[in-house]
């Protein structure tokens, strides 16, 4: 077609490519429309009550801008303690999920799919019942005369009702618990990925079961691993639920002090600059952690 | 060769050799389980006091709540609110997974981190933020209320699920639609939509699912008339241990395993298919 006229076919060419182009941004954004309803929704409940939030912690008694209420924080020891103890609730409840996980996720990806579906179905169920159940099945199991503390006096492992609950130990062992899921789902899809004749290019080259686990398959696991514990992490520090239960006044988070500054002193400017404080230490963890492991894309499926 | 002595692994590992690996995840297993499913019998206990095994049996607990006015309320509440941040979440999740999928424009990955938030923003901050905003536009304790802020919740969950679905369906069938001369639209309804219904649907029960767990926000912004189950369990919960929450986690755990199992069936028809 371009050959007819040399001049006129150019222009029309010029003509149909800008009309084309167009047609195709006006596409692009029609499609992109699409999104415009979800991200109303996010931005009615996420972002402006967070803006607001914001703001709020930055304004002082008299009205203005201040950071009075940051510097509160660095002021009393009881935010000292609030913030060591969610660090250290955070951490020992990754540290057990890894030490649980790992071996569950790793026993579920040896088997054949199949079967691995049907195991599998013990860790999506509680995945998928309600954290308050949970947490009050813990709540009946560790009680005093619950039925750990019974067998355990039946079996002659202690002799008088150990305190399991109300107290930093029901606390992490609830916590786990709940958080468990959260490391096996992505390690395991991880594992899943893990390509099998690297295990068999070791077992050749005269790796023993032993040395090619820990050689070879571990570290093509650490990525799944990694993202599972900050997942699990991320979540045990805004965690609110399990600790006010199982912890019963004792184990105080930042969660947990932020209700309690909003029901006994209303005081909304404290409340909103703890929150900060908790928002930013999430985000910056998996802000650095994308940045190291590049995980979203265990986290996500998506590059 | 018996089974203990063959190779479980492609490193030549005997099953016997790894037998502590299977006692050891079976245990863990029993630990994840065991805690969900000990609500079951404790609900059909006579007793006042939580004891185990139950000496006596009775139904006293679910008559406690289904005769409670207060219960029966909340449950309706919590019902309502499932079901409506379902009708919200999963539309609204359709098309924004769908756009995110389909284009090409820059900022679809920046929209995609925009639209997760909800998972990486601590829900105590949701929460407080939405009582603090709703407070001033008279929304709290109202139905629409609890159900926008479910459904935020929701949205991340519902777009990853149905984008999965999505990465597993050819899109040039709903193309080859659209050269035949179907609308973009049309297609997507005709075409594509009928192949991604398992996620769909998956979506839709995960989305109700949320809402109907859901604690923390309902603590703060659903309340009078219109206060959730999970509001009065959590405040049952701090005060006493009342046995008719044991009733209650029995129900609330059949739901949820009749959900789960629901998924897990459609999840494998539509492997299938």
């Amino acid at each position: 077609m371009a050959h007819a006229d040399a001049d006129g076919s150019r222009s029309g060419r010029h003509l149909h490519e800008a009309a084309l182009k167009r047609q195709h941004t006006r596409e692009q954004w029609s499609i992109l429309s699409l999104v415009v309803p979800a991200m109303i929704v996010i931005v009615l409940i996420i972002l402006i009550p967070l803006s607001w939030l914001f703001y709020l912690s930055f304004l002082g008694d008299n009205g203005g801008f201040s950071l009075e209420n940051y510097h509160k924080m660095t002021q009393y020891k009881s935010y000292y303690r609030i913030f060591v103890t969610t660090f250290q609730v955070s951490m020992l409840t990754t540290l057990a999920c890894i030490a649980l996980g790992y071996p569950l996720a790793f026993f579920l990806a040896q088997l054949p799919p199949r079967w691995a579906g049907v195991f599998m179905l013990a860790v999506l169920l509680p995945f998928w019942t309600s954290l308050l159940v949970r947490t009050y099945a813990w709540l009946v199991l560790l009680q005093k005369r619950g039925i750990l503390n019974e067998f355990a006096m039946q079996v002659g492992l202690w002799e008088t009702p150990i305190k399991l609950v109300h107290n930093m130990t029901g606390t992490l062992i609830g916590m786990a618990h709940i958080m468990l899921p959260f490391l096996i789902l992505p390690l395991y899809n991880a594992m899943r990925k893990i390509d099998r004749d690297m295990m068999h290019a070791a077992a050749n080259l005269g790796a023993n079961p032993v040395n090619a686990f820990w050689r070879v398959y571990f570290p093509l696991s650490l990525p799944g691993m990694v993202a599972g514990s900050l997942i699990v992490f991320v979540l045990c520090l805004g965690f609110y639920v399990t600790p006010a239960v199982l912890g019963g006044g004792r184990v105080i988070m930042v969660s947990n002090q932020i209700t309690a500054i909003l029901e006994n002193q209303f005081d909304w400017g404290a409340a909103s600059a703890l929150g900060v404080v908790l928002l930013v230490a999430t985000t910056f963890t998996l802000y650095v952690a994308a940045r190291v492991f590049k995980f979203d894309a265990a986290l996500f499926g998506r590059d | 060769m018996n089974w203990w002595s063959r190779p479980a692994a492609d490193t030549q590992i005997t099953h016997g050799r790894r037998l502590w690996l299977y006692v050891l995840s079976a245990i863990i297993m029993l630990l994840l389980v065991a805690p969900t499913l000990i609500v079951v019998p404790m609900s059909f206990s006579d007793s006042q006091y939580l004891e185990f095994p139950p000496s006596t049996w009775s139904l006293r607990w679910y008559e406690e709540y289904l005769g409670s006015s207060k219960w029966m309320r909340a449950t309706a509440t919590s019902f309502q609110v499932g079901f409506l941040t379902m009708l919200v979440a999963t539309p609204l999740g359709i098309m924004a997974a769908y756009a995110l999928f389909v284009s090409r424009h820059r900022a679809t990955r920046a929209i995609f981190l925009l639209l997760i938030t909800p998972m990486i923003v601590p829900v105590i901050l949701i929460a407080i933020g939405t009582f603090y905003a709703y407070g001033r536009v008279g929304m709290n304790n109202t139905i629409a209320g609890l159900v926008l802020a479910h459904s935020a919740l929701a949205l991340p969950i519902a777009i990853i699920v149905i984008t999965a679905g999505l990465r597993s369906y050819d899109l040039s069938q709903e193309q080859v639609a659209r050269s035949l001369g179907a609308t973009r639209t049309r297609a997507f309804f005709l075409i594509t939509l009928p192949q991604i219904r398992f996620s769909v649907i998956t979506a839709a029960l995960l989305s109700f699912l949320t809402s109907f767990d859901e604690v923390i926000i309902a603590i703060f912004v659903s309340g009078g008339a219109n206060a959730t189950l999970t509001k009065h369990m959590f405040a049952a919960l701090r005060d006493y241990i009342d046995p008719t929450i044991a009733a209650i986690s029995t129900i609330m755990v059949i739901l949820s395993s009749a959900l789960l199992l629901l998924t897990q069936f459609l999840g494998s028809k539509g492997k299938r298919n």
